[in-house]
C-alpha cells in the first residue's frame, strides 16, 4: 500500500514527545500512509467562505464565581505520583 | 418462563424494590454471581469491588426501610465504563499508562447516579483511551460478545455492551467520541444512547477528543435509557461546554406517540452495508410507515467526508489530550531516562499501545507546522458543512433513521488494518461531528444469530422525542426480551 511521502516520521515523533522503535516506525509509516492517502480526498471539497466548526454548540465567555472552594488535599492530588518527597514531585534535572 | 433476575430491567427491578420483594443486597449479590458464572469467557471488566458494591447496596436497603428511597435507580447496580472516574476506585482507560491509577474523584456522572441511589459497581472494558470500534486495543485483552464469545463486543465502550448482554449488570454507562457507545449496543443487542453535546457533563470522563466526546447509557429497554439519561444529564458548572438545558421527565415521554415525519439518508444505504443489517432496518423503516409516520428520503451530500474529517478532528484534539500523560505527575513512568525530554518520550513509549501511538503521531502531523491549513482547518470547515446538511434534512423529518453499524459483529482479530476498522463507524460518526443525539434499539438478529441495531438520529436537545420514536418501536417487537445462552 501506499506511504506518506510528507510524513515525516522522526519529526512528529519528536514533536509528539513518543520514542519509536524500527518496527513501530515501518509500520506506522504505511498504515498512516494508507489513512493519509483516504484523507487526501477532503481536498476535492468546496470550502470557500465556510466557516470552520470547534464546537458543534458553541459556548463563549463561561465565567466560574470567583469563590474559593475546596481543593484535593496534597495527599490525594500526590497519591498517583510516580515518585514523591516531601510533598512534592520528584522529577528528572531540568537545570544545570 | 420466568426472566432471571440479572435479565431484568430497571423499571421491573425498581417495581420488586419498592414492593420490598427484593433487596438491593440480593440483587447486587445475585449480579455478583452472575459475574462469577460468565465473565471467564465474557471478559467485560477490568476490575470490580464487589465488597464496596454490597455496602451499597446495604445502604441502599437502608434508605429503603427508612422510608427515604430516592426513586427507580435506588438500590441498582450500574457499570461503568473505565474511563470515568469513580473516587478510591481504579481507573485505566484500558492502559498500561494508567494501569495503577486510582481516581481522587467522582466524575459528574457519577456523582449524579450516586445521588440517584445506584450502585456504582465495576470499572468496564474498552478501548485504549476510548480509541477503538472493537475493545481489542485494550491493554488487558478483548472482551468477547455475550453472543457469540468468538466475535468482538463492538467498542469502544465494549466492556460495557457485553457485561449488559450477558446480564452482569443491569445498566451502563459508556462514552461516545465516534459511535463508541452506538455500535457496541448494536452489536451486543442492547439500547445505546449518545446524547446531545453538552446534555451531560463530561467532568471526570478521561478526555479523548474534547468537541467530540459525550457520556451515555446502555440499557436493556428503551424506558431504562430514559430513566439514565434523566440522573445524569443536566449542567455542570465544573465543565464550561456542559448547557444550561431544560431537562425533560424522559421516561413520562415516552408515551407521546406523533405521526412523525421520518428521513432515510440514502447515503448511508450504500455500498459495504450488510444484506441482513439492511433488511432488518428496511423492516423497521416499514414498521413506522405502517404506524403513520411519514417517510421521506433525504440526502447528506458530505456523508462521504465524515470519516476523514473525522479523523482528522478526533486525532488532533486526542494529541493534545494526551500530552498531559508524560510520567510526570501520574500515570507510567520510565526507568532510566537520561533527561525530562527522554523521560517524556520512554514513559509515552512504554505507557501507550499500538492504536494510540497511530493516533498521537495522525494528530500531531496534522496540527503541525505546514499541514495545519490543509489538514486541521480544512477538516474543522467540512465539518461545518456536515453539521448543515443534519439542519437542513430537519427542516424536513424530525430524525433521521439508519443503521447503526454496516455489519453485525466481526471475529476477533478479523479486522487488524487500522483502515478497515476506521470503516465500521461510517454511519455513526457524522453525529458526533454535528454534536447531535441518537441511540440504537435492537432491531433483529441476522441469520446466523448475531444482534442488529437500528439507528435514530434526532435534532439537538430533542432526546425526549428520539426514547418516545424508540419506545414505539420497541413495544411493537420482542427482540429486547432475548438473552444470550452463556
Amino acid at each position: 500500500m501506499s506511504s506518506a511521502p510528507d510524513l515525516d516520521l522522526d519529526h512528529v515523533a519528536k514533536l509528539a514527545r513518543l520514542a519509536l522503535t524500527p518496527a513501530e516506525k515501518a509500520s506506522f509509516s504505511q498504515q498512516l500512509g494508507d489513512v493519509l492517502h483516504h484523507i487526501e480526498q477532503l481536498a476535492k471539497v468546496d470550502v470557500t467562505g465556510i466557516e470552520p466548526t470547534a464546537h458543534a454548540f458553541p459556548v463563549v465567555n463561561v465565567w466560574a464565581d470567583d469563590v474559593a472552594r475546596p481543593g484535593l488535599p496534597v495527599e490525594a492530588a500526590l497519591r498517583n505520583a510516580p515518585a514523591q518527597r516531601d510533598h512534592m514531585i520528584v522529577v528528572p534535572k531540568v537545570v544545570e | 418462563m420466568a426472566v432471571d433476575l440479572f435479565f431484568k430491567s430497571i423499571a421491573e427491578l425498581a417495581a420488586l424494590l419498592e414492593a420490598k420483594t427484593l433487596s438491593s443486597t440480593e440483587l447486587t449479590s445475585a449480579l455478583i454471581a452472575r459475574k462469577s458464572a460468565v465473565e471467564g469467557r465474557v471478559k467485560a471488566f477490568n476490575s470490580s469491588d464487589d465488597a464496596d458494591a454490597l455496602a451499597q447496596a446495604a445502604a441502599s436497603d437502608a434508605r429503603r426501610a427508612a422510608g427515604q428511597a430516592r426513586g427507580p435507580l435506588d438500590g441498582i447496580p450500574v457499570g461503568l465504563k473505565d474511563v470515568i472516574s469513580v473516587s478510591g476506585q481504579p481507573l485505566t482507560a484500558s492502559s498500561k499508562m494508567l494501569a495503577n491509577f486510582v481516581s481522587p474523584y467522582d466524575a459528574t456522572v457519577t456523582v449524579n447516579l450516586k445521588r440517584a441511589g445506584a450502585v456504582v459497581w465495576g470499572r468496564l472494558n474498552c478501548d485504549e483511551f476510548a480509541m477503538g470500534s472493537s475493545t481489542e486495543n485494550s491493554a488487558f485483552g478483548p472482551t468477547a460478545n455475550p453472543w457469540d464469545l468468538t466475535r468482538v463486543p463492538g467498542g469502544s465502550s465494549g466492556g460495557s455492551a457485553a457485561a449488559l448482554a450477558a446480564g452482569e449488570v443491569i445498566a451502563a454507562l459508556g462514552s461516545d467520541t465516534g459511535g463508541s457507545i452506538r455500535q457496541p449496543a448494536a452489536l451486543c443487542g442492547v439500547v445505546g444512547l449518545k446524547p446531545t453535546y453538552g446534555l451531560v457533563s463530561r467532568y471526570g470522563l478521561v478526555a479523548f477528543a474534547s468537541s467530540l466526546d459525550q457520556i451515555g447509557p446502555f440499557a436493556r429497554t428503551v424506558e431504562d435509557a430514559a430513566l439514565m439519561l434523566g440522573a445524569i444529564a443536566g449542567h455542570d458548572p465544573l465543565d464550561s461546554t456542559s448547557f444550561k438545558a431544560e431537562i425533560p421527565d424522559y421516561r413520562a415521554g415516552l408515551k407521546q406517540r406523533r405521526p412523525w415525519r421520518l428521513g432515510i439518508p440514502k447515503e448511508y444505504f450504500g455500498a459495504g452495508l450488510d444484506p441482513a443489517v439492511g433488511a432488518a432496518v428496511e423492516k423497521a423503516i416499514a414498521f413506522y410507515k405502517s404506524q403513520g409516520c411519514e417517510i421521506k428520503e433525504v440526502s447528506l451530500p458530505h456523508t462521504q467526508y465524515c470519516l476523514d474529517t473525522y479523523y482528522i478532528i478526533a486525532t488532533a484534539e486526542a494529541s493534545s489530550n494526551l500530552a498531559r500523560f508524560d510520567g510526570i505527575r501520574y500515570g507510567h513512568r520510565a526507568k532510566g531516562a537520561k533527561d525530562v525530554v527522554d523521560l517524556y518520550a520512554q514513559s509515552r513509549a512504554e505507557g501507550f499501545g499500538a492504536e494510540v501511538k497511530r493516533r498521537i503521531i495522525l494528530g500531531t502531523y496534522v496540527l503541525s507546522s505546514g499541514y495545519y491549513d490543509a489538514y486541521y482547518l480544512r477538516a474543522q470547515k467540512v465539518r461545518t458543512l456536515i453539521r448543515q446538511d443534519f439542519l437542513n434534512a430537519y427542516r424536513e423529518v424530525d430524525a433521521l433513521l439508519t443503521p447503526t453499524s454496516p455489519m453485525p459483529a466481526f471475529k476477533l482479530g478479523e479486522k487488524s488494518d487500522p483502515l478497515a476498522l476506521y470503516l465500521c463507524d461510517i454511519y455513526t460518526i457524522g453525529v458526533n461531528l454535528a454534536g447531535l443525539p441518537a441511540l440504537s434499539v435492537p432491531c433483529g438478529f441476522t441469520p446466523g444469530g448475531l444482534p442488529i441495531g437500528l439507528q435514530l438520529i434526532g435534532q439537538p436537545f430533542r432526546e425526549a422525542d428520539l426514547l418516545a420514536m424508540a419506545h414505539t418501536y420497541e413495544q411493537a417487537h420482542d427482540w429486547h426480551t432475548r438473552h444470550p445462552q452463556l
